[in-house]
């Protein structure tokens, strides 16, 4: 008696033990992850001189919206937004009609040449012609320096097709297929009628997925894309984070009023502080929404974990 | 005898059933027509294309006309004194990148599934999915600016733990933990859904009757939780193994400085800077291909030796 009640003891305080820790140390991460973040807002609004001398870490210091004004005069940078919108919303509607369109015969059980025609998709996953056979390609084509050449060529992710495919053969029984054949209704009003209003889950899940893909990459439109008028955000990102200490060229107009009005102000320490509230401003759309479509990405990653 | 007309009786319902399907069922072909013709055309295409890295590209001849030239770009890829230098950038990237990056998303679900206090869990998980969602640009521009000398308050961390002064992200000697710390920063977190995922298929009474024979919550985590996401592991672990050599061209190329150069040259960034600045195409494909082998070689590879030991298989 005595022994099970020391041994519970035992347990019962190493558990508690285990809880503490446990606690503790996922509080470190919290905060390790969500420091950065947290401090790109307050620099953002901080006076230049207070990031500069280190006096930022818990509260802006001397907050202020200089640094945003000379950003909204910034028309490079709201010209890469409106490009990187376009681009977005084009190659998502590409995305979903190859995906879904491609999911759905591939979700039928007794599809004559499923096997082929997955094996035809997968092996890609594995195995391509690399970078410049696919570049000669797109030249060829003629979309160099189009838009065609952000949205086409990654028209479909073979994961995502096999996210979809999973989630059409688990939430639809093979039931509702045989009595639509039965009432006469073909697998193409099928497809329109019964199956998209009852995959809305998967949907989102794809244009998240896909969205979040296209706003954040610039890989494609470094190699194809040439003509700076047509540049995604993420390059003119990549000039100013990046690349240049001449993140200043596009801005000198407001950088010099700014600079003007305020004679205390260091040129180059503005310029510093100006790239913090780009960080705010190019993640915002994706920030905003995150947390309401939260669901939907840990939904997707869900599904895809389904062996199907 | 009778067997085989059986057999023959069978064979024949069976296509009679095939050209049903078909017959009822044809517009479900025209569904794939889009996205094959995709695959063929982004996809296949290309791989036909890959026929360059034999060629002597000549613009004027195209990709079939130019002059073959056999192995010559092999040749002259192996024998280069950039070749063993830049396979062996990639290989160290990514094991590093690799022994950090995978386990800790692992450690991080059966923490969280361990936790408590639900509101806070759900909390922690929505922050740490978080920089999933930021760019790669993004996220190199903050580790510049929190690395700027004098400016940046990892920069100033650094000083304090006793580094000198410096260029932080120009330097070689940082660069792979930046690489690989910024990545942890990014991906940890939501690779741990995963895990999570298949954490939450566990049967709630295992643990229960754990409890009753007196296991503690390392021992339950041990003979309980472990073995239950094994096979995700393995899965993702081959995942992993089969791109040991496919290190992804955008962030190294963004952390890439002159400086830092001779560790940060990765077989991606080389194929774009040979091929596309260079403008050797032939050579370019060439490495390309090779890398794409050696990719498909160990995934094969890993996938055999995984279906023998654990009979996880990837297909």
């Amino acid at each position: 008696m005595v022994t099970t009640k020391s041994l519970k003891k035992k347990l019962i305080s190493g558990d508690t033990l285990f809880d503490v820790v446990n606690f503790i140390l996922l509080s470190c991460v919290l905060i390790a992850v969500l420091y950065p973040l947290y401090f790109v807002i307050i620099a953002s609004f901080s006076d230049p001189d207070g990031i500069y001398q280190g006096k930022t870490y818990l509260l802006p210091y001397k907050p202020n919206i200089t640094g945003y004004k000379i950003i909204f005069g910034y028309k490079d940078l709201w010209m890469g937004y409106a490009n990187s919108l376009l681009y977005t919303t084009v190659g998502v509607l590409v995305n979903l009609v190859l995906t879904l369109t491609m999911a759905y015969p591939l979700s039928r059980k007794n599809l004559i040449g499923r096997g082929f025609f997955t094996f035809l998709m997968v092996f890609t996953m594995y195995f391509s012609g690399g970078l410049i056979p696919s570049y000669l390609l797109v030249r060829k084509l003629g979309m160099l320096n189009t838009i065609w050449a952000l949205v086409i060529p990654t028209g479909i992710s073979v994961f995502n097709v096999i996210i979809v495919r999973t989630f059409f053969q688990s939430s639809i029984p093979e039931e509702l297929y045989e009595s639509a054949a039965i009432d006469g209704c073909s697998n193409t009003r099928f497809f329109f009628q019964m199956l998209l209003p009852l995959s809305t889950a998967v949907v989102a899940v794809m244009v998240l997925f896909y969205g979040v893909g296209h706003w954040n990459t610039y890989f494609n439109a470094l190699i194809y894309i040439s003509d700076r008028s047509k540049y995604p955000l993420q390059l003119i990102l990549r000039e100013i984070l990046v690349v240049s200490t001449e993140a200043t060229r596009g801005m000198g107009e407001a950088m010099r009023r700014e600079v003007a009005a305020n004679g205390n102000l260091d040129k180059q320490r503005l310029a510093e502080l100006i790239k913090f509230g780009i960080i705010i401003v190019s993640s915002l759309p994706v920030l905003i929404l995150y947390p309401f479509l939260q669901k939907y990405f840990v939904k997707g990653v869900m599904i895809g974990s389904l062996k199907g | 005898m009778r067997h085989s007309a059986e057999h023959r009786e069978i064979q024949r319902n069976l296509r009679k059933q095939k050209i049903r399907f078909l017959k009822n069922n044809w517009d479900l072909y025209l569904f794939l027509i889009p996205g094959i013709s995709y695959f063929i055309l982004f996809h296949y295409i290309p791989m036909y294309g890959v026929q360059l890295a034999f060629r002597d590209f000549n613009p004027l001849q195209g990709i079939t006309g130019s002059d073959w030239v056999g192995l010559d770009h092999f040749q002259r890829l192996v024998t280069s004194y950039q070749f063993w230098p830049i396979l062996r950038n990639t290989f160290v990237l990514n094991i590093y990148g690799f022994l950090w990056t995978f386990p800790i998303p692992i450690l991080l679900a059966l923490m969280l599934n361990q936790m408590r206090q639900q509101r806070y869990k759900k909390f922690i998980q929505t922050i740490i999915y978080a920089p999933n969602f930021i760019s790669v640009v993004v996220v190199v521009g903050m580790l510049r600016v929190f690395l700027s000398p004098r400016v940046g308050f990892l920069s100033h961390l650094f000083v304090a733990l006793g580094a000198k002064e410096r260029m932080f992200i120009a330097v070689p000697e940082f660069f792979r933990s930046l690489y690989i710390g910024s990545g942890i920063w990014q991906t940890a977190g939501f690779g741990s859904i995963i895990y999570l995922a298949a954490l939450a298929s566990v049967n709630p009474e295992l643990h229960e009757a754990a409890i009753v024979d007196g296991a503690g919550k390392l021992g339950r985590i041990r003979h309980i939780d472990i073995p239950a996401i094994t096979p995700t592991i393995i899965i993702m672990l081959l995942m992993a193994l089969g791109s040991a050599l496919a290190v992804g061209f955008e962030k190294v190329f963004l952390l890439q400085s002159p400086l830092n150069l001779p560790v940060s040259e990765v077989i991606s960034t080389y194929t774009y800077q040979v091929g596309l600045v260079d403008g050797d195409f032939g050579f370019s494909t060439a490495v390309g291909l090779f890398n794409s082998l050696v990719c498909l070689v160990l995934l094969i590879l890993f996938n055999k030796i995984s279906a023998k030991v654990t009979e996880v298989s990837l297909w």
